[in-house]
């Protein structure tokens, strides 16, 4: 038996992303949220959850993604990282996926370079690719936060 | 009368004394009365006795326990420690009888610890009735100040018995060998909690050390002190005897050797002494905090230190033997605790024998106070207290949503408990909170050592005095304002109070005075740290700012005295002429500033020439739950904390539309008579302005020493809120100190006034701006202009920065005359050139039929040329980025104005064609006045 991983899974404008079980602390539906002005544009607000103010990153924008069409609302993952929870906008939430190291490859060298950096690995599955995000710097503003200049876009892609 | 009940159930539950309890008799000689009635010890033995208490509290369970378990070398150990401890303390109270008992139960337990005996129930149980003797006797102590006189002679007895004979017919002698190496192994796992508590203990007891020696140098005959200290250092060396920390052990021996001296009389204390002492107390932390970090005790060599206090004590005292080696330590403590009894003790009791029967009636109350302290503190963790703060707060959240939920309820019994709650709720918040504050004694009192430490270096003469020590505040802000504080402390003395000849030049006492003042004042804490220095000259300050190019000159001829003060607050000033080790690098008040203010607080100078510096530093009480102010923007509420509010002014009708005014790009607002700037708070949010323009609402809040008013859109009401922080991704937004959770469950970000302020950049005239500031500033308005925007013939709209008009004119048709192939007109007593700009421009003649026509005037060096055009369409602030895709002639480049694509006028291209000299000898004049419009 090999060893396996389990996955959070989540679509994102149509593709497949997974984070490790491990690193959710919960999902739940949308909820209203307090925007806030001045913010990094993928900061999309501040959440209440059971007292705990959260901040919610909109993952499209993080992602470079077009931004959800309007009358779609995006769904909470919410990431614990050390001791700050930070809530991850998606699409849609998946099921929880277990999948054996095996299947696990890194990201192809030509993606954009803003995905890439945010991507540690690609897993293999039957009838698509789910794409494994690094929560720490998914939430950490800080690292690869940097906008990244238009010519080293266009050269990774 | 509460009181006197405690007292009669407190005698009557005890078990004790069968003696007179409250008249001490005085033939009980000298050993036992002494240290009830020697007056000042009264504090020191209620310590002691609160200290075994405690001790035998924890002794009982300790034996039960290694009853059940005797291989437990942890517990023996701790065992152990709390019997020497008592014994220690006890011989220097001479407290003889206490003493004998314990030094036999120390004797036995010794024996254990080495492995030569093993632990049994016989043993357990005279242990145990050890203890009860013990804690008999200290009943005796705490209600009549001496031992009393039940014989123990048969306990002491037994247990001899026990360590000596009695343990080879109770076949539990073991090999040695075998024993202790079985211990050795399991001592790592449970030593690591006796070491910790050991550290803990230790380092409570060396700040106690620094404070009683300094103290002690002042008065150096101060018998308490000095037994104070000789208790602590000897409790430090006793435990790290036991727990084979060979080092820390040396060191600590000497300095007791050294204190037991002093006791006796032998030597006298002096600063060197004292100097040494406190190397002592270094040389212990140092190897306390090696312990804590690496376990053990770490490489550093103190032979020099233990050889200049060995030198110390040999030098003054002839008759003395050498200090001995460790294997003599047992019977060197003992002969100490001896000779005391002998010779000390008789000298203080024959003092004492005066105060014996006023203080027989004191004894009582002393007694009964000292129980009281046992039992009403109890040590807590302060994690649970920050656990308990946190539910306050979200206990606070509950009941300002039940609060909401009762203004729209008519039921009068739901308001009425939901009355009490809030009642009950506000209570709690007032409780919870006093359980977190903690005098600021608690950083105030390193500062004695740390003043005397500098002054000495300095070779300065500082006396220190403090009031309000007992001034609260929460633990996180004592915690924050640790570091700024004593870095004012140590600035004061290093650059505020002289050296003694200069003082004395000056007239002054040569001992310089800092004294350091807390109190309350309006929900906040004043800290106020002033000395009697020579005070700061504001003049020089500006000196040394221009010099260091921190400020530009224009800045500097503007300035108050109060803004030159400020400039000690500017990164990177420093008036020190020379770096010392102490300050003088620049770096300091700055950050001292920042973080005061990091923690909502304030820092202010107030100083005069020759008299002396008073630093003067504001913080809130308490950081977690604040009362602000709800406002709207843009439809999310936001809260301004109270401590930053000032007043809030309303707007209606008239005064809506008239009542702000504007110089330039700047609303302002008479208030009371005095202009006040404005800031709109939905444009340094970035959010669209509010619709409602009938009613405006002013926030007139206050940052620094600065006030503004805040345009918002609609003012709510004040409530208290729970400050939380933000996450890392946001926490980098200056104009947020946090965010809460409002009644109906949604989030409010909470604005940090200072942060508006110096985003909008108003802090400017209190916070002086620094050099690099103005240039960024100008650079930015460079790209960011005011335009006119005026219209020519086909040539549509074109603009001219506004700096560069003097005036706009409107010129009579009639009034043009002709002077050669030139259009003049007279204006100003001048005569002034005109040119069309549509005829520059334009491919038809483009004066139009018009009698008055708008002219724009323009004026360099005195002389001026008027552009005329046909219509002044606007004036507009855009960002400038000139596009020089094609060169047109008379177009410098065209900007985006209002949308729509506009030339940007080549005024001097335009001019130069009609006159060539024009600007021949004004550059120089254009420049100056493009400076002075900035």
């Amino acid at each position: 038996m090999a060893v396996e991983k389990q996955f959070c899974t989540f679509t994102l404008n149509g593709y497949l992303f997974g984070i490790e079980v491990l690193a959710v602390q919960e999902v739940f539906r949308y909820q209203e949220m307090t925007s806030v002005p001045l913010a990094p544009p993928e900061v999309r607000g501040l959440i209440n959850l059971r007292g705990q103010i959260i901040t919610a990153i909109d993952l499209r924008s993080r992602l470079n993604f077009e931004p959800l069409p309007g009358h779609r609302l995006p769904m909470n993952v919410v990431v614990r990282n050390g001791k700050e929870a930070t809530s991850l906008l998606v699409d849609a939430i998946g099921d929880v996926l277990n999948l054996p190291l095996g299947a696990y490859e890194p990201p192809p060298e030509n993606l954009n370079e803003t995905i890439r950096d945010l991507v540690q690995g690609v897993y293999k599955l039957r009838d698509k690719l789910m794409l494994v995000l690094d929560v720490d710097k998914l939430v950490g503003m800080d690292s690869g936060n940097e906008p990244i200049p238009d010519a080293l876009v266009s050269a990774g892609e | 009368m509460v009181d006197d009940t405690k007292n009669s159930d407190f005698f009557s539950d005890s078990e004790l004394t069968p003696q007179e309890p409250r008249v001490p008799d005085p033939a009980a000689g000298p050993e036992s009365g002494s240290a009830g009635s020697q007056h000042g010890l009264d504090s020191i033995v209620e310590e002691f006795l609160i200290e075994s208490h405690e001790g035998l509290d924890q002794l009982d369970r300790d034996l039960v326990k290694l009853e059940q378990d005797p291989s437990d070398p942890g517990l023996l150990s701790g065992i152990f420690r709390a019997v020497h401890t008592v014994k220690g303390t006890c011989g220097f109270f001479g407290y003889s009888k206490l003493e004998s008992i314990a030094h036999v139960g120390e004797n036995l337990l010794s024996k254990m610890r080495d492995g030569q005996l093993i632990f049994n129930q016989m043993i357990a149980s005279e242990l145990l009735a050890m203890v009860d003797a013990v804690r008999q006797i200290l009943s005796s102590i705490e209600t009549t100040g001496n031992e009393g006189d039940v014989d123990y002679s048969e306990l002491v007895e037994t247990l001899t018995r026990l360590n000596q004979g009695e343990y080879l017919a109770s076949s539990s002698l073991v090999e040695p060998s075998s024993s202790t190496e079985q211990a050795g192994a399991a001592v790592d796992e449970s030593m690591a909690d006796i070491v910790d508590e050991f550290l803990i203990e230790s380092y409570e007891n060396l700040d106690q050390l620094d404070r009683d020696l300094v103290e002690l140098e002042k008065a150096p005959g101060d018998e308490n002190l000095l037994a104070s200290i000789f208790r602590t250092i000897h409790t430090i060396k006793g435990t790290c005897g036991f727990l084979g920390l060979v080092k820390l052990e040396t060191v600590s021996h000497v300095g007791e050797t050294l204190l037991s001296k002093m006791r006796d009389g032998e030597l006298i204390f002096n600063r060197e002494i004292a100097s040494a002492l406190l190397t002592l107390v270094d040389a212990i932390r140092q190897i306390l905090s090696s312990i804590e970090v690496s376990g053990r005790e770490g490489d550093a060599d103190y032979t020099e230190l233990v050889k200049t206090l060995e030198s110390m004590v040999i030098d003054d005292s002839v008759s003395i033997s050498p200090p001995p080696d460790r294997e003599d330590l047992k019977s060197d403590e003992r002969r100490i605790s001896i000779e005391r009894r002998n010779s000390g003790d008789r000298r203080i009791t024959s003092e004492a024998y005066g105060e014996i029967e006023r203080r027989a009636s004191s004894d009582r109350r002393t007694e009964v106070r000292g129980r009281r302290t046992v039992d009403s503190s109890i040590r807590v963790d302060v994690g649970l207290l920050d656990g308990l703060m946190n539910l306050v707060g979200e206990l606070v959240l509950a009941r300002n949503q039940i609060l909401q939920f009762t203004e729209s309820s008519t039921d009068s019994k739901f308001a009425a408990s939901s009355q009490t709650l809030n009642l009950i709720t506000s209570e709690l918040q007032e409780r919870v909170m006093k359980t977190r504050l903690q005098p600021i004694r608690n950083i105030w009192d390193k500062f004695p050592r740390v003043v005397r430490d500098l002054a000495l270096s300095c070779g300065k003469k500082v006396r220190l005095e403090m009031t309000g020590k007992e001034t609260e505040l929460d633990k996180t802000l004592i915690e924050a304002i640790k570091d700024p504080l004593t870095h004012i402390v140590r600035n004061a003395v290093d650059h505020g109070i002289g050296s003694p000849e200069e003082r004395e030049r000056g007239g002054k006492n040569p001992e310089g005075l800092l004294v350091l003042k807390a109190y309350h004042e309006g929900g906040m804490v004043n800290i106020d740290v002033c000395d009697d220095g020579g005070g700061i000259d504001p003049k020089m300050l500006r000196a040394k700012a221009l010099a260091k190019d921190l400020v530009t000159e224009k800045q500097a001829e503007r300035m108050s005295e109060r803004e030159m003060m400020n400039l000690i607050f500017l990164p990177g000033f420093s008036t020190a002429a020379a770096i010392t080790n102490v300050s003088g690098r620049g770096v300091g008040m700055d950050v001292v500033k920042t973080n005061i203010e990091k923690i909502g607080g304030t820092v202010d100078v107030q100083s005069t020439v020759g008299q002396g510096t008073t630093l003067k530093v504001k913080i809130p009480l308490t950081l977690a739950i604040v009362p602000a102010l709800i406002i709207t923007c843009a439809g999310n509420r936001y809260a301004i904390p109270q401590a930053s509010l000032v007043e809030l002014v309303r707007l209606e009708g008239d005064k809506a539309q008239n009542g702000i005014e504007m110089i330039h790009d700047v609303p302002v607002y008479r208030l009371r008579g005095n202009l006040l700037p404005l800031v709109e708070l939905h444009s340094e949010l970035n959010v669209p302005a509010p619709e409602n323009k009938e009613i405006v609402n002013l926030v007139i809040v206050q940052a620094d020493d600065r006030q503004f008013g805040l345009i918002v859109e609609g003012v709510n009401d004040t409530e208290e809120i729970v400050v939380k922080p933000l996450g890392k991704q946001l926490s980098g937004i200056s104009v947020y100190s946090g965010a809460t959770i409002m009644g109906d469950g949604k989030v409010a970000l909470i604005l940090d006034v200072m942060g508006i302020s110096k985003k909008a950049r108003l802090i400017a005239s209190s916070r002086l701006e620094t050099k690099e500031d103005v240039e960024k500033k100008t650079a930015s308005r460079d790209d960011q202009q005011t335009l006119l925007i005026f219209g020519i013939g086909t040539q549509g709209r074109m603009a001219i920065p506004l700096s560069k008009v003097t005036r706009l004119e409107e010129i009579k048709r009639d009034s043009i005359e002709r002077s050669g192939e030139q259009d003049v007109v007279q204006y100003r007593g001048e005569i002034m050139p005109l040119i069309f700009l549509s005829s520059v421009f334009g491919n038809r003649e483009g004066k139009s039929e018009k009698d008055l026509m708008p002219t724009i005037v323009y004026t360099s060096l005195g002389r001026s040329v008027g552009l005329v055009v046909d219509e002044i369409v606007d004036i507009v602030k855009e960002s400038i980025s000139v596009k020089r895709d094609y060169k047109k002639e008379g177009v410098a480049g065209s900007v985006v104005a209002r949308g729509r694509v506009t030339d940007l006028l080549d005024y001097e291209g335009v001019i130069r064609k009609v006159d060539s000299s024009f600007f021949e000898e004004t550059v120089e004049a254009d420049v100056k006045l493009l400076s002075s419009a900035r």
